[in-house]
């Protein structure tokens, strides 16, 4: 469980970036942190693993402030993947950047074998075994990235914008894997800008503006209020949009669809009729 | 004469064991707003790395076959000389922005082709505006968020005012409003000063309603190339798995699910609205 009380933090040059924020996050939720550019999505997040400490207020992973353990041991527990995997990828080759952190953990060397063929196999990345992450595309780099923080399988998951560069295939398979991992318990938390993906997946939805925390519920709720959300310099996703456009014509449809499949069944009872 | 014209284009990095582009044969003609699509790793970049010479000239390798761009052989003109005709935005602006201040980093291109000071104030002046960035000017490009960041990269190129602009997701790391503005602006550049548009994303959502071209790639090679609501609606650009914009998918469900509607496949949520508009009027 993850809790932040009145969480206040300014960054040294001044920059107040987090002005209050209080909010649980309970094992096994999956949550989406949106918001513009510069809202403090990142930053809120890096809390979660100790990288950054409050300046006023409380972060509590598991009950335990943030402040009183080190960011090596809330690491083992809190997996971060960073939003530029650059940031994050600095081995020779795919496996042995996916068994660093398990080496430094302490794990025996035939369980980093295991664990590095695991993640590799999950992510679909078996053939670069051997290959420099340098001499892969963004989207596979950012991949790697993430195998190698699962293969330590660390309780709580954040994500720093992991659809970035990833192709719609690369994407579902994402969504199939997060809901995988949901349903073993995990608890992720992902900072995007995706709106479609966020609507394929409806999860909570925080959504974040001037270092603070403007709206909390499900996607379809969040994603289908224009006025909250173009405060929040979000644009609805396809399927909302055009729910909302037709409700001019006062047909009563349902005002939270973000779903292609629900928009179907809507406009099949009302055009279906009219077809006959 | 297309603005950019390749034929039978095969491409090997250095070292690597296969070819990343196969065979392409693409003409991107003056004035086109182009998409270029498809599964990561399917050489979309690749071949936008041709299209300003950065292939062969800076990754060496092997290339066969023939690319003219705006008339030139990119084989026989330095990269230096393509950027006057080319502007290329890469995926990650952190790769693209040194400069310690925002508008030193927009001047960059203009200062190097020698353009007289005062005309370099007005071109850049103009790019930051348009990109929004006007009030960051004297900010330093790192210190800036990845949002900002791009739309100073963006900037850079614009202000450079080339035939031809390469974008390569340009939008990843801005805000959804962001980003939509960010197309908007290309949308304008290409449709008001007809400035030709190449544009690589995964997020057709986005950006399909502003393209008159679509380019589907698969690994290393073309296998879809023409209009983009006939190419969106076919069934192997759904087989292929690019993400279908969704208002197409929701008109596509319905018409198998016997709904008539008239017209062209609806690629934006306004068509896919106009469609149940005037279905329900019937």
């Amino acid at each position: 469980m993850i809790e932040a009380q009145d969480l206040h933090f300014t960054y040294p040059n001044g920059v107040e970036a987090l002005k209050g924020i209080s909010l649980t996050i309970h094992d096994g939720e999956f949550v989406a942190i949106m918001g513009e550019n510069g809202a403090g999505k990142t930053t809120l997040v890096k809390h979660f693993n100790g990288l950054l400490k409050p300046t006023l207020g409380k972060v509590l992973v598991d009950g335990v402030e943030t402040t009183k353990v080190s960011v090596a041991s809330l690491a083992r527990k809190v997996g971060f993947v960073f939003q530029n995997p650059d940031h994050q990828l600095f081995s020779e080759t795919v496996e042995e950047e996916i068994a660093f952190a398990l080496k430094n953990f302490g794990f025996s060397a035939d369980i980093i074998e295991k664990r590095v063929t695991w993640a590799l196999n999950l992510l679909g990345l078996t053939q670069y075994r051997r290959t420099s992450p340098f001499m892969l595309s963004g989207g596979e780099r950012k991949r790697v990235a993430l195998a190698s923080v699962l293969a330590w399988d660390p309780t709580i998951l954040i994500l720093d914008e992991p659809t970035i560069g990833q192709d719609y295939q690369q994407k579902e398979k994402l969504r199939q894997f997060i809901l995988q991992l949901k349903a073993q318990g995990k608890t992720i938390v992902m900072v995007t800008h995706d709106v479609e993906f966020v609507a394929e997946c409806n999860p909570r939805v925080l959504l974040m503006r001037g270092g603070k925390i403007v709206a909390d519920g499900e996607a379809r709720k969040v994603l289908t209020n224009p006025e909250i959300l173009e405060h929040a310099s979000i644009v609805p996703p396809q399927i909302a949009q055009i729910f909302i456009q037709l409700s001019e014509l006062n047909l009563d449809f349902p005002k939270d669809v973000i779903d292609v499949y629900e928009a179907r069944e809507i406009l099949l009872k009302t055009l279906g009729r009219r077809n006959q | 004469m297309p603005l950019i014209e390749t034929k039978n284009l095969t491409y090997t990095y250095p070292g690597a064991t296969k070819p990343s582009i196969i065979d392409v044969s693409i003409k991107i003609e003056k004035g086109e707003f182009a998409l270029i699509t498809g599964p990561s790793g399917c050489g979309k970049t690749t071949l936008c790395r041709c299209f300003n010479g950065l292939i062969p000239h800076f990754y060496q390798g092997e290339l066969k076959g023939e690319i003219t761009v705006a008339g030139l052989k990119i084989q026989e003109h330095p990269t230096y000389e393509l950027a006057a005709h080319v502007g290329l935005v890469f995926q990650n602006p952190e790769n693209q922005l040194f400069a310690l201040s925002v508008e030193k980093d927009v001047a960059f291109g203009l200062e190097n082709l020698g353009v007289p000071r005062e005309e370099i104030r007005k071109k850049v002046d103009w790019a930051l505006k348009l990109t929004g960035i006007y009030e960051l000017r004297e900010r330093t490009p790192t210190e800036l968020s990845g949002g900002q960041q791009q739309r100073v990269a963006i900037a850079s190129v614009l202000a450079m005012q080339p035939e031809v602009i390469v974008l390569d997701e340009p939008t990843s790391f801005l805000d959804p409003l962001g980003a939509k503005k960010i197309f908007e602006v290309i949308y304008d550049l290409n449709r008001k000063l007809g400035i030709t548009i190449v544009l690589v994303e995964h997020r057709l959502d986005l950006t399909a309603k502003y393209a008159n071209h679509i380019i589907i790639m698969d690994n290393g090679k073309v296998i879809l190339d023409g209009e983009p609501h006939e190419i969106l609606n076919s069934d192997e650009a759904r087989l292929v798995g690019v993400g279908i914009p969704k208002a197409t998918r929701l008109y596509q469900i319905l018409q198998n699910d016997g709904i008539k509607f008239g017209g062209k496949v609806p690629l934006s949520s306004e068509e896919m609205a106009e469609k149940v508009k005037e279905a329900l009027k019937r």
